[in-house]
């Protein structure tokens, strides 16, 4: 009898694939989705499923024109998380185009012509987000008052079909401010943080996500049962989440101790935006994040220094998106400095000097 | 007390519950002995026996050659039927000189060194020595001949003996039914190591998952003086790899490229210990060892005392056969143990196991791309990033390999083990090491050419110059001798010249 020898060990393995990574973060994504879904009525429902429809056709589209085989990695859930996550940063309410030239983007520009998966040097979602962003400031800025399936101010189907493919979206009635938007323009207009956070939303309807703002970022709370879940499960490690959520509280709450007319304080910059959904699911994305926990945790600080800087200071009210692709292009660097030091050696790399012996 | 950290490491599924909890039985005569010449790391051993030749067992049948060698014993009485190649439990399938014994049942001992009560009489080389010509190599897995590593008082200044009954490779369970079944034989060995290694520590180290082994040996420790503590390790592969358990039990990194003896611990498995007490106290040699049975495709998992030489299908025959197709035969545990070419291979002295995994333990799928989750890089127990090393050696860039410390790595296998994307991490490392040593040798062998053919031309040279020399001295001598003689010639030109002139004058004068 003979048998096969192909390879070196270990002849063992343990219960991981990229499948079952990709579907645990899905499922961690799943409580606020719902939520959200609940929250923004039919028209989020349709956009988010466009969305996602349009990044898995993108991914088989591209990867037959790559000549590489379809299945198994369309279906190893990671385009599905990238289509996702970029719906979850879209305006709830968008047109159906924003979905759709937005996966797009992020499938073919942000991933394949990079050479597909684990290739790219900048996470796709953001890609798209930024993209998008840049492109239809209008359509990426107009917010939505919650209006839960079922209550007042909800659209029905009908309606909803309106709003989504035929742009039926009156602006005037319907639309809203986010948190860091409404106190972004107030202070522009010389009012000062002190007084227009009176008129934002309250921290715990923040936190529960009762307020308007992108189609998955509003609940704190369910977004962090998400990321505990994947913390739970190892998916991620606490590092990245820690590093950034604990520089951008650290830097509210000290400047808003200098000057409260002109910073918000910390809490209110990791409850709204953003920073949650930013610090469990984008910014811990595996391909475009350091692999050394030393770097995880340099790359964390430099993601939540960039969004507190960018949102205290450039014109744009959120900061997430650039912050996590400005530290994506850092990644390679922050690898070479920062990984564990060697068995034997010094962190320079020479050997250990050898006490005792003769 | 206090355990040091080490970093990295993964919990597998470990299976030990197939066969811990199986007595370990004697394997019955074997029809045929096969034992390869290599056993152990070094020159492999010399025939001193003849084809046709009878053997008694425990007799010296291929001596030791060299200072790292080992010599081989007749594991029961015989005839020497062959002498020649065959094929060795190595995954290259190569053949190797092995000499071929057929019992014949009467299993008649040799006269044997004799036994020695108190090894307080012997001096530590005494024991290195008959250690060394009982043939005893570590028996974890490693093979080094365990001689060289008791007679290592001469070149570090050691303290420990760290005693490794960790046993952290799943599946195997041969070290921890020999801890409980000959925990006083064990301890004996160890006794006996520490007297030649002349050390006052011994620290025996055992991972927790065996709580009636570190039963058994703290038992036996109690009856022994002296500093002898067992202590029960945390459960996490590759806690039984020597440089790591010693940084667990001592706080001491050993450094890159020395062994823990540079750092003052020396390293013997249980098994040796064992082996070491019955050469001593019985003059017996290594002719068997304690082999685990194991796997799912194994019928009835078992510990076997198995003289060496045994062929693998016969041992698995003894556990009541296969009951599928195994996906691998591995000799050793599934994390750094090495695929057998087939099942007519031997037991030798390294062999700690014989598994037969279904498809289903093994869980190989084909490798996708990395998707930089930076798990191997938690998991590595060296410090190492494994992601980084598969990429420089997918394109061949070996140097960038050496540079980001493949050398340093182990092969546990860890790495390989969590990788989502399935990607046989370890089969590349290993590929690297033998490309970067086979460039190193050839480099060597190259310079040493080099040396050679310029020492040479310096030797001509100087030969030349010699040459030049003489012949340029001979050439002056040779001028001078002529200048001298001319001169001589001159001067006797000019007497003679003075006296026609006189004459001439005379001439002259008559004229």
């Amino acid at each position: 009898m003979t048998v096969l020898i192909d390879k070196s060990g270990p002849y063992a393995h343990a219960p991981t694939s990229v499948q079952r990574t990709m579907t645990l973060v899905l499922a961690a994504l799943l409580p606020a989705t719902a939520f959200n879904i609940w929250l923004f009525g039919w028209p989020a429902l349709f956009l988010f499923a466009l969305t996602l429809v349009t990044a898995l056709l993108t991914e088989a589209l591209c990867l037959r024109l790559l000549g590489r085989p379809t299945s198994p990695t369309l279906w190893d859930g990671s385009a599905a998380l990238t289509g996702w996550l970029l719906a979850m940063s879209l305006p709830p309410w968008a047109p159906w185009w924003i979905g759709v030239v937005g996966s797009f983007v992020a499938i073919a520009f942000g991933k394949h012509m990079f050479g597909g998966i684990g290739q790219n040097v900048f996470n796709p979602a953001m890609v798209a987000r930024v993209a998008l962003l840049i492109s239809f400031p209008v359509q990426m800025t107009i917010f939505t008052r919650p209006a839960p399936i079922g209550q007042a101010g909800s659209p029905g189907l009908i309606d909803s079909l309106a709003i989504t493919f035929g742009g039926r979206f009156d602006v005037d009635a319907l639309s809203a401010a986010s948190a860091l938007g409404h106190v972004k323009t107030e202070l522009s207009r010389g009012i000062p943080v002190t007084d227009s956070i009176a008129k934002a939303p309250e921290l715990m309807d923040l936190a529960l996500g009762m307020a308007p703002g992108s189609f998955g970022e509003t609940s704190a709370v369910l977004i962090l049962l998400g990321g505990a879940f994947l913390l739970v499960k190892r998916i991620i490690s606490w590092h990245i989440p820690a590093a950034m959520l604990g520089t951008v509280f650290v830097l509210g709450t000290v400047f808003h101790a200098i000057d409260p007319g002109r910073y918000p304080d910390g809490l209110f910059h990791l409850l709204s935006g953003a920073t949650f959904l930013g610090a469990f699911f984008i910014a811990t994305d595996y391909v475009t994040s350091p692999v050394a926990k030393q770097g995880q945790l340099v790359y964390g600080v430099g993601v939540g220094l960039l969004t507190w800087i960018i949102r205290s200071y450039a014109g744009y009210p959120e900061g997430v998106a650039f912050a996590v692709l400005l530290m994506n292009a850092m990644t390679p660097l922050i690898d070479r400095g920062l990984r564990p030091r060697v068995f034997g050696r010094t962190r320079r790399g020479e050997p250990l000097p050898v006490k005792g012996g003769k | 007390m206090k355990l040091f950290r080490v970093r990295g490491g993964v919990h597998p599924d470990y299976r030990k519950e197939l066969s811990s909890e199986k007595a370990t039985v004697p394997f019955p005569l074997p029809q045929r002995l096969y034992m390869p010449l290599q056993q152990h790391i070094g020159a492999p051993a010399e025939p001193v026996v003849q084809v046709g030749e009878r053997v008694l067992k425990g007799q010296m049948i291929a001596r030791s050659t060299g200072a790292v060698s080992a010599p081989v014993h007749a594991p029961t009485s015989g005839i020497v039927v062959d002498i020649g190649n065959h094929t060795a439990p190595h995954p290259s399938g190569l053949p190797q000189r092995t000499i071929v014994i057929e019992p014949d049942g009467k299993d008649e001992w040799a006269p044997l060194p004799a036994p020695v009560a108190d090894h307080l009489s012997l001096t530590p080389a005494d024991i290195a020595k008959r250690v060394a010509e009982a043939g005893i190599v570590g028996l974890g897995g490693a093979t080094f001949p365990s001689a060289v590593k008791l007679d290592l008082r001469s070149r570090c200044r050691l303290d420990i003996l760290l005693v490794n009954g960790a046993e952290c490779e799943p599946y195997l369970t041969c070290d921890d039914r020999l801890m409980r079944e000959h925990a006083d034989e064990v301890m004996d060995g160890v006794r006996i190591m520490a007297y030649a290694l002349e050390v006052q520590t011994v620290l025996i180290a055992i991972e927790d998952n065996k709580p009636q082994a570190l039963a058994a040996m703290t038992k036996a420790a109690a009856t022994l003086d002296g500093d002898i503590r067992v202590i029960g390790v945390p459960v996490r592969y590759p806690m039984g790899s020597e440089r790591h358990l010693t940084l667990a039990l001592t706080g001491r990194e050993t450094p890159a490229r020395k062994l823990t003896a540079d750092i003052g611990v020396v390293v013997h498995n249980v098994a040796t210990a064992r082996a070491v007490s019955q050469a001593i106290r019985a003059g017996r040699p290594l002719i068997s060892r304690l082999v685990t049975v194991s796997g799912s495709a194994v019928a009835e998992p078992k510990n076997i005392e198995v003289p060496l030489g045994t062929h693998v299908s016969e041992l698995i025959a003894f556990c009541g056969g296969l009951t599928e197709e195994p996906r691998r035969i591995i000799s050793g545990g599934p994390m750094m143990g090495q695929p057998l070419p087939s099942t007519a291979v031997p037991v030798i002295k390294g062999t700690s196991g014989i598994l037969a995994l279904t498809e289903a333990e093994t869980n190989e799928r084909p490798a996708q791309p990395c998707i930089r989750c930076g798990t191997c890089v938690s998991v590595c127990p060296c410090g190492l990033v494994p992601v980084e090393m598969a990429a420089f050696i997918r394109k061949e860039n070996l140097e960038g390999a050496q540079a980001s410390g493949v050398l340093d790595c182990v092969s546990c296998g860890s790495c390989s083990y969590v990788c989502p994307s399935h990607i046989p991490l370890v089969h590349y490392f290993n590929y690297a090491k033998g490309r970067i040593n086979a460039l190193e040798r050839d480099k060597r062998k190259r310079d040493l050419v080099k040396r050679l053919v310029e020492a040479r031309a310096e030797r001509m040279e100087k030969i030349a110059k010699a040459k030049r020399e003489a012949l340029a001295a001979k050439k002056a001598a040779a001028e001078a001798a002529k200048a001298a003689k001319a001169a001589a010639e001159a001067a006797a030109k000019a007497a003679e010249g003075e006296q026609p002139a006189a004459a001439a004058s005379e001439d002259k004068a008559s004229a």
